[in-house]
């Protein structure tokens, strides 16, 4: 919901700021698009080297002992060992494996729930109150109805994401539908096109900014879902794995694990932005060229 | 007649689909769903009690806790990288890595870094919920507007006062954004430290009646973290329209135009 703005205000404050180019100190010290790049990711990296130093330099100094946090390089060397594997792959594999089905099917739900409630001010609301309670429910709650229901196979964990994911979209959804403006609107309808033809020309580009900042935002969420029911249930995939070393004492291998995750996460955000900003190129572009 | 048909929208679907729930569990007895009545009186057996002081109470106050401290540590410390160029570019990866973690991993590690206690698991709690506040305070300070940041120095307002009424009021929303993510993550790691690690707490009940096949106690305790999870974005809702009055403000007539 805040994207739409906040993507309004960076596109302003870029290009405007560039052209003035005062000699001023002030001036010299705004972005410089050739230098600024390169010292930026140098420090960037300079940054990762300090927190691998910190983190080295903790346990071998002693503050706190190697045997609950290795230094560094063990935790690498093990995420090395890990990488070659065939059973962390696997692991991997369930892992994504449930959090790409939660996603999608939440994905396929809401977008059908939010265009149909979206479309209808009767539905909307006559849904709004339920809405607003059912959303809030942290989907950890369900993790009890999960196992009784299935056990410790991977619906727990689809049931799971399914639950978390799918609100994030549908509200999103919901905002983008009461976003469509009223003069293409009726544009298209004077015009005849049929019901589905003004959902497919008219609702859905209007709502699929909103449906792409729905969907990251679920993305990460599925992940934090998936990962969480297979540390707490135990349905196969990483997070297993991690309950798993911690309690056979794989200290550094355990740490290698959620190193793992964490660069899962990393990439799946990267992912996202980079599918967003490929659906949405068009979208930014007509907006940066309103401004200017 | 108004407020009659606004009851109407508000009440209609809720009582419909207990309707519903009651009509379906009328006839067949389900092992897994309790009867709507069966449901109430285990909830007012189950949580009215003393488990209100032993179990309840105390989740909810490492709860509140955990989130206080991460929402301050979160901002002080992302009013203080966002408003350094370098130190943004220095920790931007490590920060950008640290929030793709998923939190509820950090309890084992915590486990074997504090043992098993009330303050890992607030621990826990801040060490989760602290991302998304840092992450959006750093890009909230950094998203100022370039002609007010600009005013603020010619009129020679510095310090505090340029943190009070220039930043803090430019980053509000977006921290805002970062404190609802913040509340819902605090809710799921108080929940999972105790299901992982506890012998009370709310995680830990409604784990044991799950284990014990008590299954009605079981859903009672689902519709309570339930009710903490409306509570909770009730108290957010409530306090953001405060805060960012002028904001919403701001945006109604900049909509209207």
């Amino acid at each position: 919901m805040t994207h739409g703005p906040m993507r309004l205000d960076t596109a302003s404050a870029g290009p405007a700021g560039v052209t003035a180019a005062a000699p001023a100190a002030a001036g010299a010290r705004r972005r410089r698009p050739g230098r600024k790049w390169p010292a930026k990711q140098l420090l960037g990296v300079a940054g990762i080297l300090g927190f691998l130093l910190t983190w080295e330099a903790i346990p071998r100094l002693g503050l706190i002992e190697a045997r609950f946090l290795p230094p560094a390089s063990e935790v690498i060397a093990a995420l090395a060992v890990d990488l070659q594997l065939v059973a962390f792959w696997a692991a991997v594999g369930e892992t994504l494996l449930a959090w790409f089905l939660g996603l999608a099917s939440a994905m396929v739900l809401a977008l059908v729930a939010g265009f149909v409630v979206g479309s209808s001010h009767f539905l909307r609301r006559f849904t709004n109150s339920t809405v607003e309670f059912l959303r809030p429910i942290p989907s950890v709650a369900l993790i009890p109805l999960a196992v009784l229901l299935f056990g410790v196979k991977i619906q727990s964990s689809i049931l799971l994401i399914v639950y978390a994911a799918f609100w994030q979209v549908f509200i999103q959804v919901l905002y983008g539908v009461a976003d469509v403006d009223n003069v293409a609107m009726q544009t298209a309808r004077s015009y005849g096109l049929p019901a589905a033809a003004r959902v497919r020309y008219v609702v859905f580009p209007t709502a699929l900014p909103y449906l792409m900042t729905g969907v990251r935002l679920a993305a990460s969420v599925a992940l934090i879902l998936a990962i969480t029911a297979e540390l707490v249930i135990g349905s196969p995939g990483l997070g297993r794995e991690i309950a798993l070393a911690q309690s056979g004492g794989a200290i550094s291998g355990m740490y290698a694990l959620i190193l793992a995750t964490g660069l899962i996460g990393v990439l799946i955000n990267l992912l996202m932005r980079f599918i967003e900003r490929k659906t949405l190129s068009w979208h930014s572009s007509i907006r940066s060229e309103v401004i200017v | 007649m108004r407020i009659a048909k606004g009851v109407l929208y508000i009440l209609g679907l809720p009582a419909l689909l207990v309707l519903i729930w009651w009509a379906s569990t009328l006839g067949a007895k389900s092992f897994f769903v309790p009867t709507p009545g069966t449901l109430a009186t285990t909830f007012a057996e189950t949580w009215f009690g003393e488990r209100i002081f032993s179990d309840v109470a105390p989740s909810i106050l490492r709860l509140l806790v955990g989130v206080s401290a991460a929402i301050i540590v979160g901002i002080l410390a992302g009013l203080l990288i966002g408003s350094a160029k370098w130190l943004r570019a220095l920790t931007e990866p490590v920060l950008e890595f640290f929030r793709a973690v998923p939190p509820p991993v950090l309890v084992p590690v915590l486990m074997l870094l504090m043992g098993i206690s009330d303050s890992m698991k607030v621990v826990v709690i801040i060490s989760g919920c602290i991302w998304p506040v840092l992450l959006n305070t750093v890009e909230g300070v950094r998203a100022i507007d370039g002609v007010l940041s600009d005013s603020a120095q010619t009129y020679g307002i510095s310090g505090w006062a340029r943190v009070r009424y220039l930043v803090l009021p430019s980053a509000g929303p977006q921290i805002l954004a970062g404190v609802r993510q913040c509340l819902s993550i605090g809710l799921i790691l108080m929940v999972i430290s105790e299901m992982f690690a506890s012998s009370s707490g709310l995680g830990f009940t409604i784990v044991q009646f799950q284990r014990s096949f008590a299954v009605p106690e079981m859903w009672s305790g689902i519709v309570i973290l339930g009710l903490i999870g409306v509570a909770l974005s009730f108290i957010f809702q409530f306090t953001e329209r405060r805060i960012l009055r002028w904001y919403h403000g701001l945006r109604e007539v900049e909509n209207a135009v």
